[in-house]
């Protein structure tokens, strides 16, 4: 990777190249951020924000961090902003913004209040690292020998083990948070039992006593697009489903004409052995 | 508890300490105090025998009281005054007050004749009281009277007076409105404690006063130190005092109380109102003598003999209107202690005479109370004199000592008023140039118009025809006068022979005997000799009852009180508008002030406090539109106070 | 060009999510603004552990991560969990809880 001896170079300055990819990536970045806060759809967002993080975890790797970088790419970028579409989709993703803002003054103060941050900030950052010589990793212990990714592993299960457990404690319980909030419970009246079903069906609150008759599987055939048969020979036509009673209707056609009798029922005998001799 | 001795020794004005059986000095105060705290606590448990006890701790105490009389006796004049240190009692920075007691001539008249006739009075109340139910918590209150009373009387220092005296306060005010379930007895007790209130305030000023000049309030001390303060302070000590006394002995602008202190039982009558607290103020006066008897205070002295006056015309006057049996000696009560303060107020000259006084009528005016105890409890508790009459064949005992009491009062020859009250009126004419004259003549005409009104009380109740016969007392019973039981008997027997006596035996001795405290009997002369003085008094109070023979005495009396009368019998039937005079000068302004005040905290304070509520409660109201709900304003907001943050941090920094 | 950049190109990506949550009504919009600033802070933290020559930063940024997943799921699941009973997925209409 090229990011990596690119940051060999900036232990000391910083390189024409870092300057290039920074002056590429920067307005990126930036471009991004602006396109998600102006964007009227929310997928649209979704894919600024996306451009901006992978601008981001570029500059990750040209400093020196391809680890962070490569993280940002993948767990960012790719599981949790495809999380966001994810629930973007589930909610519906006509759900944009009306272009009314209804809070009187938000947007005017807001805008004020944001350029003055970012005046304020950009002030005091310029005007206390204005000649900043930078360390780098690469010259100390940090990133020398093992690399960035060993040296990151080390100190986490050394010097931060203890955050990294509490971490891990985090994880769950916000696991368990989303299960909490995101189940919903159906049957919210609670299951009937089956003396309380059978009761309720005698008392006339559903269609029928019984239930629906199953399909005629075991009758002529095992397959569940068989009609039931009631005992008079006829076809029950609950015991039919829905969603295959279109196709199988048609195959019925002969079985059912047997079943009323208009062919000749099969022969008492026709089991019997030696029939076709006879 | 025992007396300890005041090793300080260091007494100003020559207090010794007190020895041998002065050391249990402390028993007249516990006795008394033991037994009221032994049938209050006790409660219906001491029922049977409660006033037995009552009775037997003051008895006790004044067995006590007598032992010591004679202990002191037979010491020398100039050792009488003792002092019996109890314990530290209030002991703050600068001030400190320790409960002492006093032991010298005066206080121990006092306590004579607070536990003698206070014995007496609390035997009669065991017939008087006998249908009481209460009887026992009765006895607990004069037990109470009476331990405070002594405390009053033998306390060293203002401050121990002070206590004794708001505690005869409160046994005065528990005692008057004992018929609670009356409104006119809670009423009269709430009326004097009130105006007792006026009086104590200017006491307690008196002491403050003391405390800040002369950083004692002890009477040692003060009497030691009085002289050397200004004339001011002198004078303006001296009128609080006389306020405190005005409160305590119902004396003028403070008489209005008295009166209507007789809603209580009779015997609080004759014990507290007649015979023992009222005269508090009295000894209050003479007891500060060393303060009076000053040239600084000449200007105080004669604030109290004006006093004096003033009130003992009032009383004399309104004596005169009333037809309620114990209003009128209430009033004649009011107007001999005025004759009191009047000769206390004349300085070296009187203290030994209103002391003297005050003694002899301890005795008759207890004398008369019982015998009116005696009248209305024969009588259905009836007290209007108009429906009374005739009584003397059916209460002769009442009779006779009632009427020896009446004489003693009005200054029949060698009875004890006749030595006590021509002796003030005698002082009177001789305090100098046309104020003697003045005093004197008011005097003078008081005696009569005293013989004027007990001569007609004595008429309309004893003698004349028996106007209750056809009347029906307001329960509707019919009235069955008898003469009451030897409980109530005897202590009236006891005490008219005091009357009749009394006089005689201590006018030689009295003053003799209170030297040590109060001073030497100044000897005045004045333009007339005291003969001359004893003549025309005992002249006028003849003439001040030939006129009341001659009203009421030769008629028949109307039942009811006639409506059509002149103008100054209305004025005196009005209290010679002595309420109306409180009520416009001090109550109607004080209901002013307070509706005032109660406008300035509801308007003003409340207003304040419901306008700051109100204010937060609006304010809060619009703020709370604030909360949206709207989680991007509230987003905004932060951003906002992000960015504050931002901004002051790096103006620190790099500012 | 220094490492300074990054940073202020961090601060600039920073404020226009902070922007975007504020003008921005739909509710995964919302939360994708939110992973934006959550991405910018992250491009600090590694550019900051370039500076430093430390690798303390990119472990920073690796937890970022981390909790900005299990921010996702339980955010995602939030919000569906509110468009099924309320079947909408504007963050102006819960505005139930005010005064």
């Amino acid at each position: 990777m090229s990011a990596l001896l690119l940051a060999q170079e900036a232990a000391t300055h910083v390189s024409t190249g870092e300057a290039i990819s920074f002056w590429v990536l920067g307005p990126l970045a930036l471009a991004g951020g602006l396109g998600m806060i102006f964007a009227r759809n929310a997928v649209h967002s979704a894919l600024f924000l996306v451009m901006t993080m992978l601008s981001l975890g570029v500059m990750y790797m040209v400093q020196q961090g391809p680890f962070l970088g490569f993280v940002q790419i993948i767990v960012y970028t790719g599981a949790i902003m495809m999380l966001f579409l994810f629930v973007l989709m589930l909610v519906g993703r006509d759900s944009s913004d009306s272009v009314v803002e209804v809070l009187r003054g938000q947007r005017l103060w807001a805008t004020v209040l944001g350029v003055g941050l970012a005046v304020l900030i950009v002030a005091a950052v310029a005007r206390a690292l204005t000649e900043v010589r930078p360390l780098g990793l690469a010259g100390t212990e940090a990133n020398g020998g093992r690399g960035n990714v060993a040296n990151i592993g080390l100190k986490l299960f050394t010097d931060y083990v203890f955050p990294f457990e509490l971490t891990s404690a985090l994880l769950i319980t916000a696991a368990v948070g989303a299960m909490v909030l995101g189940y919903v419970d159906r049957h919210v009246r609670g299951r009937k039992t089956q003396k309380e079903l059978v009761e309720a069906r005698f008392r006339g609150e559903h269609d029928r006593p019984s239930p629906l008759p199953g399909p005629g599987v075991f009758a002529t055939s095992n397959s569940v697009a068989t009609p039931a048969l009631l005992p008079d020979g006829s076809v029950a036509e609950e015991s039919l489903s829905r969603l295959i009673d279109a196709t199988a209707s048609e195959k019925l056609d002969e079985e059912r004409k047997a079943v009323a009798g208009a062919l000749p029922g099969p022969d008492a005998r026709a089991l019997a052995p030696g029939k076709e001799e006879s | 508890m025992t007396g300890t001795i005041n090793l300080a020794g260091t007494l100003a004005d020559g207090a010794q300490q007190a020895t041998g059986v002065a050391n249990l000095a402390w028993l007249l105060l516990v006795l008394p105090a033991a037994g009221a705290a032994v049938l209050l606590i006790g409660g219906r448990r001491t029922d049977k025998w409660g006033h037995l006890l009552g009775s037997a701790t003051v008895i006790g105490a004044f067995v006590y009281g007598l032992v010591l009389f004679f202990d002191t006796t037979a010491l020398g004049a100039d050792d009488r005054t003792r002092d019996l240190h109890l314990f530290d009692w209030i002991s703050v920075n600068s001030l400190s007050v320790d409960l002492g007691l006093r032991l010298d001539p005066l206080s121990l008249t006092f306590v004579l004749l607070i536990t003698g006739v206070g014995s007496l009075i609390h035997i009669y109340s065991i017939g008087y009281m006998s249908d009481d139910r209460d009887r026992r918590r009765f006895f607990a209150y004069l037990n109470l009277f009476v331990s405070a009373m002594l405390l009053l009387v033998l306390g060293n220092s203002f401050v121990t007076l002070y206590f004794g005296w708001e505690g005869v306060g409160l046994a005065s005010y528990l005692l008057i409105g004992w018929y609670q379930g009356k409104d006119f007895a809670a009423t009269a007790a709430k009326k004097a404690f009130l105006m007792n209130r006026v009086g104590d305030v200017g006491l307690a000023l008196a002491i403050f006063l003391m405390f800040k000049h002369m950083g004692s309030t002890s009477y040692d001390v003060v009497f030691a130190e009085i002289g050397n303060q200004s004339t001011g302070v002198v004078v303006a000590i001296g009128i609080l005092l006389l306020l405190g006394a005005c409160g305590k002995s119902g004396q003028f602008p403070l008489q209005a109380w008295l009166p209507d202190a007789m809603a209580g039982p009779t015997p609080v009558s004759a014990l507290i109102h007649a015979a023992t607290m009222v005269t508090a103020g009295v000894y209050l006066i003479a007891r500060s003598s060393p303060l009076y008897s000053l040239a600084q205070a000449e200007d105080a002295r004669f604030v109290v003999m004006i006093i004096g006056a003033i009130t003992l015309l009032i009383g004399c006057v309104i004596g005169c209107a009333y037809d309620d049996f114990k209003k009128v000696l209430a009033y004649s009560t009011v107007s001999q202690i005025g004759y009191m303060i009047l000769a206390v107020g004349l300085g070296p000259a009187g203290y030994a005479l209103g002391i003297l006084h005050l003694l002899t009528h301890g005795f008759f005016k207890a004398g008369l109370f019982l015998g009116a105890g005696s009248v209305m409890h024969g009588m259905n508790d009836e007290g209007d004199i108009r429906r009374l009459g005739g009584l003397a064949k059916k209460m002769p005992i009442t009779f006779i000592t009632w009427t020896l009491g009446y004489l003693a009062l009005i200054g029949f020859p060698f009875l004890s008023g006749y030595f006590s009250k021509d002796a003030i009126i005698s002082a009177a004419f001789s305090a100098g140039g046309g104020r003697g004259w003045v005093f004197g003549g008011i005097a003078l005409f008081g005696a009569g118009l005293t013989a004027f009104y007990m001569t007609r009380l004595l008429i309309l109740v004893f003698l004349g025809k028996p106007r209750w016969e056809k009347l029906k007392s307001e329960d509707g019973r019919a009235y069955h006068p008898h003469e009451s039981g030897p409980t109530m008997t005897i202590p009236m027997i006891i005490l008219s022979i005091g009357s009749v006596a009394a006089g005689a035996i201590l006018s030689g001795m009295l003053p003799g005997w209170l030297e040590p405290s109060v001073g030497e009997l100044a000897e005045v002369h004045g333009p007339l000799s005291h003969t001359a003085v004893s003549i025309l008094t005992v002249g006028i109070s003849a003439i001040g009852a030939a006129i009341a023979f001659a009203v009421f005495g030769r008629r028949e009396q109307p039942v009811t009180r006639p409506q059509r009368v002149s103008w100054p019998v209305r004025a005196a039937r009005a209290d010679l508008y002595g309420n109306h005079l409180n009520e416009a000068l001090f109550a109607r302004p004080g209901v002013w002030l307070t509706r005032f005040l109660v406008f300035v905290d509801n308007r003003g304070v409340d207003g304040v406090v419901n306008g700051i509520a109100a204010g937060l409660g609006g304010s809060s109201g619009r703020l709370r539109r604030l909360q949206t709900g709207f989680v991007r304003s509230y987003a905004l907001s932060m951003l906002g106070g992000s960015i504050l943050v931002i901004a002051a941090l790096l103006m620190v920094r790099f500012a | 060009m220094t490492p300074t950049y990054y940073l202020l190109l961090s601060a600039l990506l920073f404020t226009i999510g902070a922007v975007g949550v504020l003008v921005r009504r739909n509710a995964i919009v919302v939360f994708m603004c939110i992973e934006l600033m959550l991405n910018a802070v992250n491009l600090s933290l590694v550019t900051f552990s370039r500076i430093n020559g430390s690798l303390d930063g990119q472990i920073m940024a690796f937890f970022v991560m981390v909790v900005a997943a299990a921010e996702v799921v339980v955010g995602l699941a939030i919000i569906m969990s509110i468009f099924r009973t309320r079947r909408t997925a504007s963050v102006d209409d819960s505005n139930l809880l005010k005064y």
